[in-house]
């Protein structure tokens, strides 16, 4: 009862502050044109079934390309060095570059090279680049539930006689990836986001749809149209990231209790 | 030579475990400095000391959970320390159960019981759900069978950590302070799990701050201290008449604290 009205009073506040603010005339005719919203909103629902796409095929990939470079990079011993170096190498470098650059470069570099064999389709190139940073993201996420798994649970897997692969394949992996679930449904709410960004290959995406309505348009409500798929499908996500949390929080306690 | 069986002709059993001059150090720390320890078939040697004295790294040294510096390990006449061994096999072969259970919490009590035979061991599910079943019914753990871990007390967890070493049918069982982490009133069901397996023959080397435990079923008793065995002997003589002042003085210790 109490959030309640401290929130509608909150809401109020807000509405006042922006409807009284001097350029709110403005923004309102430039924003937020009904008319438009309805006219723009069935062309970018389509371009958004490809930044749907582009999600759905680049996160089948990441998930066991993550899990692969996360398990060369817990290899122990002097063997595997150069393994490790290069795991290590190829996360620090796709997530030190800003993610649109990437994209760019692959998207624009590779068919510029004009190898007939290698594929032309900007979409192709958009996937792989997108694959490319967030493998490196997630990787890490793999990583850190690795690391987060007591190294009795592997010495108490090696003791049977199980292999390094069998203990990490039956005893640490299966911990690790329940405890970072949470924090890998977040990167997925980042990469649908990113998919906004294949738009600057010229691939017409949700994005790149609102700004082509808008340039006919002269009238920036296509962007909303476009923030408002996102927000249908990245906030049910995030709400289904929190309610994990907590329940695995509450399981936690539980079985501390016991 | 017909007329012979074949068992005749084979040489007298080696000792379950032999360890001769093992060294280990943690950096500059020198845990185990010549530990020379021989433990025949069905014998329950249990190592006792003060903490920090090198019984807990010699066990994990013996299932090469710590690589040595130096020496050699013999386990049923088997140098497991050569270069060119399988670990995995030979690990089969020895069994350990840790101070903290370490069983593993996302898999029920019969999981636990039956991953090892299952995947190191190619064993059918079938076969080893029917042998880890009844082996679970010998040390009262039926009920329990489908259970998480964290569902049970710590004595149930350690009989559990048991029997999951028992499921492999290790040659050697080593116990490496079992009942260190739990409450009192739990620490004797864990103990008649052990004094079970030792009617039944099983050959252990037992790590234990258990002094009544270990008088009462050691065959032999060595007192580790500063990473070599000081003194070793049967449990009437080292806990009546040691001859060592080091012993008498851990000893007392131990008496003075009312736990002797």
């Amino acid at each position: 009862m109490i959030a309640l009205l401290s929130t509608a009073v909150f809401v109020a506040v807000v509405v006042v502050v922006v409807t009284r603010s001097p350029g709110w005339g403005a923004f309102k005719t430039y924003f937020l044109n009904w008319s438009i919203y309805k006219d723009s909103f069935p062309e970018i629902l389509h371009a958004f079934w490809l930044n749907v796409k582009l999600f759905c095929v680049a996160e089948v990939l990441i998930l066991p390309a993550a899990l692969f470079i996360a398990v060369l990079r817990s290899l122990q011993g002097p063997v595997f060095f150069p393994i490790r170096a290069l795991a290590i190498a190829y996360a620090d470098l796709f997530r030190g570059i800003p993610t649109i650059l990437v994209i760019t470069i692959l998207g624009v570099g590779m068919p510029a090279l004009g190898l007939s064999w290698l594929p032309q389709s900007e979409f192709f190139w958009a996937v792989v680049a997108l694959v490319l940073v967030y493998t490196a993201y997630v990787s890490e996420v793999y990583r850190s539930g690795i690391d987060s798994v007591h190294p009795s649970q592997a010495a108490a897997a090696r003791s049977l006689g199980l292999s390094h692969g069998q203990a990490l394949r039956f005893v640490v992996l299966p911990q690790a990836v329940r405890r970072v679930i949470p924090p890998l449904l977040n990167d997925f709410i980042g990469l649908q986001k990113d998919t906004a960004l294949v738009g600057t290959l010229g691939v017409v995406e949700a994005f790149k749809q609102a700004q082509i309505d808008q340039s006919a348009t002269f009238n920036g409500t296509p962007y909303l149209v476009a923030a408002t798929l996102f927000v249908l499908i990245t906030i049910p996500l995030a709400r289904f990231t929190d309610w994990l949390i907590a329940r695995d929080r509450k399981q936690h306690q539980a079985g501390s209790l016991a | 030579m017909s007329g012979i069986p074949e068992e005749r002709l084979r040489p007298l059993p080696a000792a379950a475990l032999r360890v001769e001059g093992l060294h280990k150090a943690f950096g500059k720390l020198e845990v185990l400095r010549g530990i020379d320890l021989d433990v025949r078939e069905h014998e329950v040697v249990c190592l006792i000391g003060a903490s920090g004295s090198g019984k807990s790294t010699l066990l994990r040294c013996v299932n090469l959970l710590e690589p040595i510096d130096a020496g050699r390990i013999t386990v049923g006449g088997v140098e497991i320390t050569a270069r060119d061994v399988d670990v995995n096999a030979l690990r089969r072969r020895i069994g350990i159960v840790f101070q903290s259970f370490n069983l593993f919490p996302h898999m029920s009590v019969l999981e636990n019981v039956t991953l090892a035979p299952r995947k190191a061991l190619r064993q059918s599910r079938k076969e080893c759900d029917a042998q880890a079943t009844t082996l679970l019914d010998r040390f009262g753990l039926a009920d329990k069978r489908d259970e998480y871990p964290d569902r049970l007390s710590g004595g149930q967890q350690q009989r559990v950590a048991i029997v999951r070493a028992l499921a492999m049918q290790p040659e050697l069982l080593l116990l490496d302070e079992v009942t260190s982490a739990l409450d009192p009133e739990l620490v004797a069901e864990v103990l008649d799990v052990i004094r079970e397996l030792a009617a039944g023959g099983m050959t252990m080397v037992i790590a234990t701050h258990e002094m009544g435990f270990a008088r009462d079923i050691a065959s032999r008793v060595c007192f580790l201290d500063a990473g070599t065995i000081l003194e070793e002997g049967p449990p009437r003589q080292i806990f009546s008449a040691p001859r060592e002042e080091r012993t008498q003085q851990f000893l007392q210790r131990i008496v003075d604290a009312g736990r002797l």
